[in-house]
């Protein structure tokens, strides 16, 4: 099939960027969008043009090194797959795609389809993680896990951090990415000498960074490659509240 | 030089307490007078760098992705081997030893392999503490499985995911110690060199990934954990961005590189579907379990598999394994696959698919309960072939996994060059000639956690107050050398893309030295990939600017290092007249087309010392068995 496409092409995070269009020509439906995209950026090479930049590595939908606004759409148009698990059978013949960097305050540009997404790191540093120096933990065994806690923990827990979250939502809000981790930890039984202290250290990162706030649009849902439920969001805001009214505070805040 | 693995003397099962014992120790309040490099921040990577700086010292750590988070150990499935026996099935940690031994095909030292059942329990200790979700039973307690044929059920195992929740555990350590700060941590930043003063690993030299700036770091001591090199065939499981680089750059300084021909080959894995493919995808080896493997009886018959009656099929492994049958170990599957594509018999675009087929249990089991086993591979494999294997049978195809072979390193996973450290995929140490299943994982976290920050505080404890900085001058000539050689790929400027050489290498090194070598094809590829190699370095096209992000640089210098690694991949094939585990040498087989070992001759690591230009010299290791027995596996 032929394709027309619209990329983001922006030469550093200072520069002005824009919509450049290029033709793709003879892409096979077994392709990834990824490949299709190695396919034009083969093509630019030969014609001596710098190829397009964008985040990828495993290209199996589990790293989260991928995204890209795909036509509006976080990794595109298919439900709970990343870009590089989007095939061109998705598309048609004569398709006019857009193909944009990640849309966030908080992610700033590096290049062409590359952004920062060092925030969700800095969010992880503050507090998503329990406490426990190798070498100090007791059996595996001697802290049983009830399975429905364990397995609604692994839902949480799923998350790529790959951002399509806050790239979907119109507030650029972080609440779907910072809730998992609260949730996936503050569910288990280890997680619970932390559980408060964790969601007010790890909120008070999130509301430094530059995202916005949670108007429940729900989009972070849709777009979520793993399906990460909006449920996640409710139980942080319960744990967060209740933090406050156990006197929690960010260590930051003196 | 004399390879001394430093292994300590006693019984096999006081090795490593003995050996803990008499270690020197760093006093507590010395430890922060010491700076540690990791480079890599998978499993092993990761790991170490929290213990280490759980336990004082300052640690500098480095990783080429956007965060430390998205390193590939995150994209094991299956589960990761403890000797635990919560299953009371009758494991012990001698039996997760021999098991270890044996499927290495006897090519791998026994100590190590040894402590790394010992220390596999404290792994999942550690896990479960940290909130890794593994599965459960009702109970609350853990669930193991049984995986890749071993007779106990001794994986634990998160979904298809382990390796991403053991892998989240590690970087929730690691964020948790940078936030401390003992950590720095320098992700989008390459590894290019390391620093050697007097000999001793003293730092590294490397490219920031956003703004080109090549600078130094100055440490005590160096650990390399940067993985595997599977990506020499181009096509493998790996992600893109794996690379020999780190590995190869202290191979180049003086480090041993061991066993490089010791590469795995996963049988299940989804065929290539066009020139266009840029990696393969491995579907978990669990679908052997009811899935039956065959191919047409004659070559080029192209009915679709639903119009082949029975009398027309070859279940080709039932055929000749009548007792394993499709369980039979992987490298097995992998080079019967090989061959019956080899005999035009092969399924699917460009011959190179063999059938794994559902219906048989669909019929037995029904479609919700094949669907309840399998439902997540089999969405994974339609996905991506836009075929429903409820209906059709899937195609599947050996690829590249894993790479057995690394940098040498002796019991306390030092290099030869003293203070340089290499763990986890980036060693050559515990799998010898082949990795069973879920062991990856493990040896990762084992040599994290629990051996390395042992073991380096050994080292250090002998080298305090040798304070050096950038400002030596060792550092300052591998920058000129390191800004020298991406300033000559820059400067090139041919007519063809890096992927274009990669690809081309990387079939080279497919075809003569993947699933099963010979000295003909080996000696082809010793004259192809020189030539291909030295029209790389003239006609190679990289574009844009060195000052800023640049993808294709980063390519290049990576597939720059691959050449040479191809080359010393098949000259370690050809040096091993033998064939063990992953390495099968045509030459070298039963009458039945097994694996034929010579352990008269080969018992000994292969360890390779780079001479000028692209000579090599060879150093073995002996390798002693004392307590396994060595025997000819059969499957029969």
């Amino acid at each position: 099939m032929d394709l027309t496409l619209h990329v983001w092409r922006q030469s550093g995070s200072n520069a002005d960027g824009r919509l450049v269009t290029y033709e793709a020509k003879d892409i096979s439906p077994d392709m990834s969008f990824l490949e299709m995209l190695d396919v034009v950026n083969e093509g630019l090479i030969e014609k001596g043009e710098e190829p397009i930049t964008f985040d990828h590595d495993c290209r199996e939908g589990i790293c989260g090194a991928c995204g890209m606004m795909i036509n509006g759409n976080a990794h595109g148009p298919q439900g709970g797959t990343t870009a590089c698990q989007l095939h061109m059978r998705s598309f048609k013949d004569g398709d006019s795609i857009t193909i944009e960097p990640w849309r966030a305050a908080a992610f700033p540009v590096l290049k062409d389809l590359m952004v920062d997404r060092s925030a969700f790191d800095r969010i992880i540093q503050a507090g998503g993680y329990v406490s426990v120096n190798t070498g100090s933990a007791p059996d595996a065994n001697e802290i049983p896990v009830p399975k429905a806690d364990a397995d609604v923990a692994f839902e949480a827990a799923a998350c790529i951090g790959c951002g399509a979250c806050v790239a979907q939502c119109p507030n650029s809000a972080a609440q779907l990415f910072t809730s998992a981790k609260v949730s996936h930890l503050g569910l288990l039984p280890q997680g619970q000498p932390e559980r408060y202290q964790r969601v007010v250290e790890m909120v008070a990162q999130m509301e430094s960074e530059s995202f916005g706030s949670c108007t429940n649009h729900r989009e972070c849902e849709a777009a979520c490659p793993k399906e990460i439920s909006t449920d996640f969001i409710a139980r942080m805001n319960r744990d967060y509240f209740a933090a406050l009214f156990k006197g929690k505070r960010p260590a930051s805040a003196g | 030089m004399k390879l001394d693995a430093k292994i300590p003397e006693g019984p096999i099962e006081k090795k490593w307490d003995e050996h803990r014992f008499h270690m020197k120790l760093v006093n507590p309040a010395n430890k922060r007078k010491f700076n540690v490099i990791v480079v890599g921040t998978g499993l092993a990577g990761a790991s170490a760098a929290a213990t280490m700086a759980e336990l004082g010292y300052n640690v500098k750590a480095f990783c080429y992705q956007d965060s430390a988070r998205r390193a590939h150990s995150i994209a094991a499935q299956g589960g990761i081997n403890a000797a635990k026996n919560y299953q009371n099935d009758g494991d012990s940690v001698y039996r997760l030893f021999y098991d270890t031994v044996k499927g290495g095909d006897y090519r791998s030292r026994e100590a190590n392999v040894y402590r790394l059942a010992q220390v596999s329990v404290n792994i999942i200790d550690q896990c479960a503490a940290q909130g890794v979700p593994f599965a459960r039973e009702y109970g609350g307690m853990l669930d193991n499985r049984s995986f890749g044929g071993a007779q106990v059920s001794r994986t634990f195992y998160a979904r298809g995911q382990t390796g991403q929740q053991l892998l989240l555990g590690a970087y929730q350590a690691l964020s948790r110690q940078i936030h401390t700060g003992k950590v720095k941590m320098y992700p989008r930043t390459e590894m290019l060199d390391v620093v050697l003063v007097d000999g001793h690993a003293k730092g590294v030299v490397v490219r920031d990934l956003v703004t080109g700036e090549v600078s130094s770091h100055a440490g005590d001591a160096v650990v390399l954990a940067t993985g595997g090199y599977g990506n020499v065939f181009f096509l493998s499981t790996n992600a893109k961005g794996c690379n020999v680089t780190a590995a190869w750059r202290a191979h180049r300084r003086g480090a041993l590189f061991a066993n490089p021909c010791y590469t795995q080959i996963h049988p299940t894995c989804i065929p290539v579907s066009g020139d266009h493919q840029s990696k393969l995808t491995l579907m978990s080896e669990s679908l052997r379990n009811d899935g039956r493997i065959w191919v047409p009886k004659k070559g080029g018959d192209n009915r679709p598999p639903g119009q082949i009656p029975e009398q027309d099929r070859d279940y080709y492994l039932e055929r000749r394994y009548p007792s394993f049958g499709n369980l039979v170990p992987r490298d097995v599957a992998s080079r019967n696959a090989k061959a019956v594509c080899d005999e035009g018999r092969g399924v699917g675009p460009g011959g190179l698919g063999v059938y794994l087929d559902f219906a048989d249990a669909i019929g037995r089991l029904g479609q919700d309960t094949v669907s309840a086993k399998y439902g997540n591979l089999f969405h994974m494999y339609e996905k991506i072939t836009g075929e429903n294997p409820y209906q059709v049978p899937m195609r599947i195809y050996p690829a590249v996994h894993y790479t057995m072979g690394g940098l040498w390193v002796d019991y306390n996973l030092m290099t030869n060059i003293p203070g340089l450290y290499a763990i986890g995929e980036a060693n050559f140490s515990d799998h010898g000639a082949n990795r069973l299943g879920a062991s990856a994982l493990m040896q990762g976290l084992a040599d994290g956690y629990f051996v390395l920050p042992y073991t380096i505080g050994n080292y250090l404890a002998q080298h305090m107050g040798e304070d050096v900085t950038t400002d030596d001058q060792a550092f300052k000539n591998v920058e000129a050398e390191v800004a020298g050689r991406v300033d000559r790929l820059m400067s090139i400027n041919g007519s063809r893309s890096v992927d274009s050489f990669h690809r081309e290498l990387g079939k080279l090194i497919w075809d003569y030295c993947g699933m099963a070598r010979n000295a003909e094809g080996l000696n082809t590829a010793l004259e192809k990939v020189p030539a291909l190699r030295e029209e790389f370095w003239n006609d190679v096209r990289v574009l844009g600017s060195a000052e800023n992000v640049n993808q294709s640089l980063e390519k290049a210098g990576r597939v720059a290092d691959f050449f040479e690694l191809g080359e010393l991949m098949c000259r370690d094939a050809l040096d091993r007249d033998e064939s063990c585990g992953g390495h099968f040498r045509e030459e070298h087989q039963t009458e039945e087309g097994e694996a034929l070992r010579d352990d008269e001759s080969f018992s000994f690591v292969s360890a390779w010392e780079k001479k000028e230009g692209t000579d090599w010299q060879l150093h073995k290791e002996h390798l002693e068995f004392e307590y396994v027995k060595l025997t000819q596996r059969s499957y029969k």
